[in-house]
């Protein structure tokens, strides 16, 4: 079509070769450009116009016929012609392909109200003791302490005898334990009713200076309301050559204030009784850690590690001293996280631990916020 | 331990508000309990005397009384059936909360009647359930009209409650207790009353024989005792009887309650027989098999070789330091009595006390360690209270053996108090303490002499006294000190299986599986089922059958979680544990495994129908996924573990695997478990699951913090696809290798991207369609060199798994 629209008047216009003509032309064909409704129409225009067999490009083919001297002006003339018409469907090529984008977006619209799959990472727990445990390694870590552990299955003498609780000893009983199947020899193992037989292993295999945090899992025979038969105890042993009380007391508070996340927050030390540690103490923080000031919450125990223990692991009483501070952390997770169950830890019901546990990510440090 | 204020003060000279006595027993180290202050709740109550009861007008049951406050007389409606003329009651005015009923008294009209207050009953004060009719004081109560009831009644006397920890026996006695506190400056002990200081007026007519070998002549070293006549036994007095009560104990008579009483009092545990129902003498020695004992509890027990008893000429009298006999017990009736006070070792006392189950205060006592030095104080205080509760005539003091002389002496440098505990404080301060705790102090310097006082048997050491000294000075003085943190570089704080734990962790609840934390002693059919249930890893004495064999992977207890869960409705679970696992009883027996368990449609990319597309059930897949997940984070290159068959038989057989590091090192297993494992567990399949040893996996053997630099090709990879068509037992690794080996240099990277079986390649046949990735190092590739390539792989194929390329 675009042929025989411009095509003769355009052999007219070279075939006068006026000037006047080739400008009317040209007006015509920006027109027709301009009016060209849609991409198709445009592209049948630059055919017509440009293409091998377009009349601009016939046009130019005519001009070898052409009288030597007037071949070189009319030349320009089509060629400078040729180039306007030429970025006239370029412009319009742009327009045309804007205004075909814009309808193509005006329809594709999607229901962005429906749901998306929430990811792994939001769907995923970790459970409140494993973050506390975090926590508490980045605590001790800042405080320079390094993490041992020990066996569940203990025997006796690592358990009781070693840490100054011999047979009879009536703090025995008050540890409900569990025994292990008698042997062939009568010896019997015990699951651990603490973590301190670590404290053991630890200062039969390493000289001090020693600087340890226990954690682990921990049995007794007991279950009640408040009482698990399994749960989780940590303890921090120093020894060396002249730590004492006062370092003790300075470790408890920085350690509670630091998992409390609280600058100011009162620690007692009240005069007690374990058979491994002399003087012992029970601790007692504020309750202000749980938002209730004024009372006294026992998180656990503590005291001068008993020359008995560190005599019965080889090492000079008379030379080494330290002490030792224990304490759950089912407890301590129950206490930072209002958690009112303990036997709810260990029940895996899907409810709680999507409501108590953590994001996966929630990674607790100290750079960041323990709990932030 | 229990103890009224008022008792304490029988010991202790002290001014000291109850609020600073309970602060002082904390820093003792005498944990408090609990308190009662009846004077403080009942401190409105007053005595009152009813002039007049008249019947109410309109209500058969009422009565209207005038009663004298000692204000006044105030009009009181009564419904009590025995409110009467005469009568001393307890009143509550106007405006007093009445604790047994929990609401605060208004002036009130009862049948039209006006009350101003009321009459009460002991239910309505909280001393008991008794409210079938208002209290009746004696007359004596009279003189009191107006007075504050608790007050008059000496029942406003405080109850401390305080817990006693095994190494302080001496706390086991009011006077124990009130030495600590007068050591504290809250107040001055007071002169001990010894008791009766007479000599006797006849031969004791019953002796006492020790009759032990020299092996166990510790069983009872001494034994002390004298021979009452003539008592006449009824109630002890009234302020006994108040005190026994307010510690909980039910007065019976003046002999028993003697003997409970001294027992609370200075922690010495005695006993009364009654000495008509005793033949010949009294021996203490070992039982004999066959014997028995009838108990002061009414209960029979068998006596051992083991125990030690108490004997007359015939029978079996009492087990040493646990209870009495009934048979010879004291009554109402009992005219002549022989007091005993011995001393029982703790530790036999301890073990016939466990294989008899009684629970007494003198077990209590014995098994803690008395003061073994109280045998003839104890028998003295008894017979100076039974003289003055029921009259008699006492018989010479006889006793047998020696009272053990436990001189513990320690070297003590007072130096030891700073060098344990940091606080300074002067020797003088420091021998003053131990002085006051009864200790003996002698030398000066850095060289004392410190005897422990008899009833401290728990003092051994330096660092004993050092405890003693702290706690009077007071733990919250000790200066808060610093710790200084060790010079260099900080050490990495966990170990290298502790990082794992926590970064496995991470890892699989980052792909959406939640952590549960199950009990590490299961079933034992759950144990037998998963590979365990060796004798070794028997508990012998387990909470419940449910809990008695350590487990020997997390699988049961998570397939036990997931039955729990589903069955309250949420059975598209994915849980995780990681943590401990027990293949005997040795400490290198002992690994930690995670597992993870999908059940229903829960997998990595989301759970339940989902509008995007169709819903896929959970398979192999995933839990290898998991796996391998947790494998890559930790350090190790999946690609480079081997999977083959041959899982553990709660899997599934054919859709499972091991995965493993060379042939020795099984890092673990997954699969779908196995359909019975399945049933068992009323778990509606498929579920899929795995158990890997995470400190199996291979450690980097980087050692630099510097990683490899890294090598850019400009020249870009060039894929091919191949479709092998292979029996349909040739697993997809095998193919994977042959086309990887074809040429290592070239080849970067095979995967497998269908997997097709259809009637048109034949029964037993599959077809596997592969992109192999090339990599060209130097100079771009010739097709020549592409098709070369092409040849190696499909002839490599070919030769490992008979695979023909498919047209």
């Amino acid at each position: 079509m675009a042929e025989t629209l411009g095509g003769e008047r355009l052999m007219d216009a070279v075939a006068t070769a006026s000037k006047a003509d080739l400008t009317k032309l040209e007006k015509q064909l920006l027109g027709e450009i301009e009016k060209a409704g849609n991409l198709a129409t445009l592209e049948d225009l630059r055919v017509g116009t440009l293409g091998k067999s377009g009349s601009v490009t016939a046009l130019l083919k005519t001009l070898g016929k052409l009288p030597a001297d007037e071949r070189r002006e009319t030349g320009q003339a089509i060629n400078a012609l040729k180039g306007r018409v030429s970025e006239a469907l370029e412009a319009r090529k742009d327009v045309l392909q804007d205004e075909a984008l814009a309808r193509r977006l005006e329809t594709e619209r999607a229901d962005i109200t429906l749901p998306v799959y929430p990811g792994p990472q939001a769907e995923g727990r970790i459970h409140p003791l494993s973050q506390v445990w975090d926590e508490i390694t980045a605590i001790f870590a800042d405080l320079g302490f390094a993490v041992a552990e020990g066996p569940d299955i203990e025997t006796d003498d690592y358990n009781f005898t070693k840490l100054n609780i011999p047979q009879e000893h009536p703090a025995r009983q008050e540890h409900d334990t569990f025994y292990m199947k008698e042997k062939a020899d009568g010896s019997r193992l015990v699951l651990r009713t603490h973590t301190s037989p670590v404290q053991i292993r630890t200062m039969l295999s390493q000289k001090p200076p020693i600087r340890i945090v226990a954690p682990g899992r921990v049995y007794r025979s007991d279950s009640d309301q408040t009482h698990t038969p399994m749960f989780h105890q940590i303890e921090a042993l120093v020894i060396d050559e002249d730590t004492h009380m006062g370092h003790l007391k300075w470790l408890i508070s920085e350690f509670c204030k630091a998992f409390f996340e609280l600058d100011e927050l009162r620690v007692r030390l009240r005069i007690s009784h374990f058979p491994f540690t002399e003087p012992s103490m029970e601790v007692d923080i504020g309750a202000e850690a749980i938002g209730k000031p004024g009372e006294w919450l026992e998180i656990g125990g503590s005291g001068m590690v008993h020359p008995n223990v560190i005599r019965a692991c080889n090492l000079d009483p008379d030379r080494y001293q330290g002490f030792a501070f224990g304490f759950g952390i089912d407890r301590m997770a129950m206490l930072k996280y209002g958690i009112p169950d303990l036997r709810a830890f260990f029940g895996a019901d899907l409810r709680w631990l999507k409501h108590y546990g953590f994001l996966p990510f929630d990674v607790p440090t100290l750079a960041g916020g323990l709990s932030s | 331990m229990k103890f009224t204020l008022g008792w304490l003060k029988d010991h202790l000279e002290t001014e000291a508000p109850l609020d600073a006595i309970l602060d002082g027993l904390i820093q003792c180290g005498f944990e408090v309990e609990g308190v009662e202050n009846p004077g403080e709740t009942l401190k409105d109550f007053t005595i009152a005397r009813v002039l007049e009861a008249e019947q109410h007008p309109d209500a058969d049951k009422l009565r209207v009384c005038k009663v004298d406050t000692g204000k006044g007389t105030a009009q009181v409606v009564c419904g009590a059936p025995n409110a009467r003329k005469g009568l001393i009651g307890v009143f509550a005015a106007p405006g007093v909360y009445v604790p047994g009923s929990d609401f605060t008294l208004g002036k009130a009209k009862i049948g039209g009647v006006e009350s101003m207050g009321m009459l009460c009953s002991e239910r309505e004060l909280e001393l008991s359930d008794e409210h079938d009719g208002i209290i009746e004081l004696p007359q004596s109560a009279g003189d009191h009209i107006g007075e504050r009831y608790a007050d008059v009644m000496g029942i406003g006397d405080p109850v401390i409650d305080i817990a006693i920890t095994p190494n302080r026996p001496d706390g086991l006695g009011v006077r124990g207790i009130a030495r600590d506190l007068a050591a504290l400056g809250l107040g001055k002990l007071k002169k001990e009353d010894l008791g009766f200081a007479g000599k006797g007026k006849f031969g004791s007519p019953v002796a006492i024989e020790l009759k032990f070998d020299k092996k166990n002549a510790d069983a009872c070293p001494v034994f002390a005792g004298r021979y009452i006549r003539g008592v006449r036994n009824g109630p002890s007095p009234d302020w006994m009887q108040r005190r026994l009560r307010a510690i909980g104990l039910r007065p019976i008579n003046a002999l028993v309650d003697v003997t409970n009483y001294v027992s609370y009092d200075r922690c010495r545990p005695l006993h009364v027989y009654d000495a008509d129902k005793i033949a010949g003498n009294i021996h203490a020695r070992l039982g004999k098999k066959g014997e028995s004992l009838l108990a002061l509890d009414g209960k029979t027990y068998d006596v051992d070789g083991e125990a030690c008893v108490i004997a007359d000429d015939k029978r079996v009298l009492g087990l040493g330091g646990i209870m009495g006999g009934e048979e010879s017990g004291s009554t109402e009736e009992t005219v002549n009595v022989f007091v005993e006070a011995a001393y029982f070792d703790p530790i036999r006392t301890a073990t016939t006390g466990r294989k008899t189950g009684i629970n007494s205060d003198a077990r209590y006592r014995f098994e803690r360690g008395i003061d073994p030095q109280t045998e003839r104080l104890g028998v003295n205080i008894a017979t100076k209270m039974i003289l003055d509760m029921c009259g008699g005539e006492p018989a010479e003091l006889v006793i047998a053996g020696e009272e053990p002389n436990p001189r513990t002496v320690i070297t003590f440098d007072p130096a030891r108090v700073e060098k344990l505990t940091g606080l300074k404080l002067k020797n003088a301060d420091i021998t003053g303490t131990l002085k006051k705790l009864g200790f003996a102090v002698e030398g000066t310097g850095d060289a004392l002499t410190v005897t422990a006082p008899t009833w401290r048997p728990d003092i051994h050491g330096a660092a004993d006294l050092v405890e003693e000294v702290i706690r009077i000075a007071g733990v919250d003085n000790v200066p808060v000190t610093p710790m200084h943190r060790a010079p260099g570089v900080s050490k990495p704080v966990m170990t290298d299986g502790q990082k794992r734990l926590s970064r496995t962790r991470r890892v699989l609840a980052g792909r959406g599986l939640v952590e549960a934390v199950t009990w590490s002693f299961i079933p034992r059919p759950d144990a037998e089922l998963f590979g365990g249930g060796q004798q070794e890893l028997e508990l012998s004495n387990p909470i419940s059958s449910e809990m008695s064999f350590m487990r020997p992977s997390l699988i049961p207890g998570l397939a036990a979680a997931a039955r729990q869960n589903a069955n309250r409705g949420f059975g598209d679970l994915a849980l995780f544990e990681a943590g401990q696992v027990y293949s005997g009883d040795q400490p290198d027996d002992q690994r930690i495994a995670a597992s993870g368990i999908r059940l229903g449609t829960s997998r990595l990319a989301g759970r339940g129908r989902h509008w995007s597309g169709e819903t896929k059930s959970v398979d192999l897949f995933d839990a290898k996924a998991d796996a391998l997940a947790v494998i890559g984070a930790l350090g190790f290159d999946p690609a480079k573990v081997q999977i083959v068959r041959g899982a553990e038989g709660w899997f599934h057989p054919g859709r499972s695997g091991v995965i493993r590091v060379g042939p020795k090192n099984i890092i673990g297993s997954f699969g779908e478990l196995h359909p019975q494992i399945l049933k068992t567990y009323d778990l509606d399949g498929p579920a899929a699951a795995f158990e890997i040893f995470i400190e199996a996996i291979p450690q980097s053997r980087r050692k630099s913090s510097q990683k490899p630099p890294l090598e850019l090709n400009d020249l870009q990879p060039v894929n091919r696809d191949f479709a092998f068509v292979l029996d349909e037992d040739v697993l997809a690794g095998d193919v994977i290798r042959a086309a990887q080996g074809a040429d290592k240099a070239l080849i970067s990277g095979v995967s497998v991207f269908d997997i097709f079986q259809g009637p048109s390649l034949g029964e037993g046949r599959k077809s596997m369609a592969i992109e192999i990735t090339l990599q060209p190092q130097d100079k771009t590739l010739t097709d020549e060199q592409i098709d070369a390539v092409a040849s190696k792989i499909v002839a490599a194929v070919k030769k490992a798994t008979g695979g023909e390329i498919r047209a």
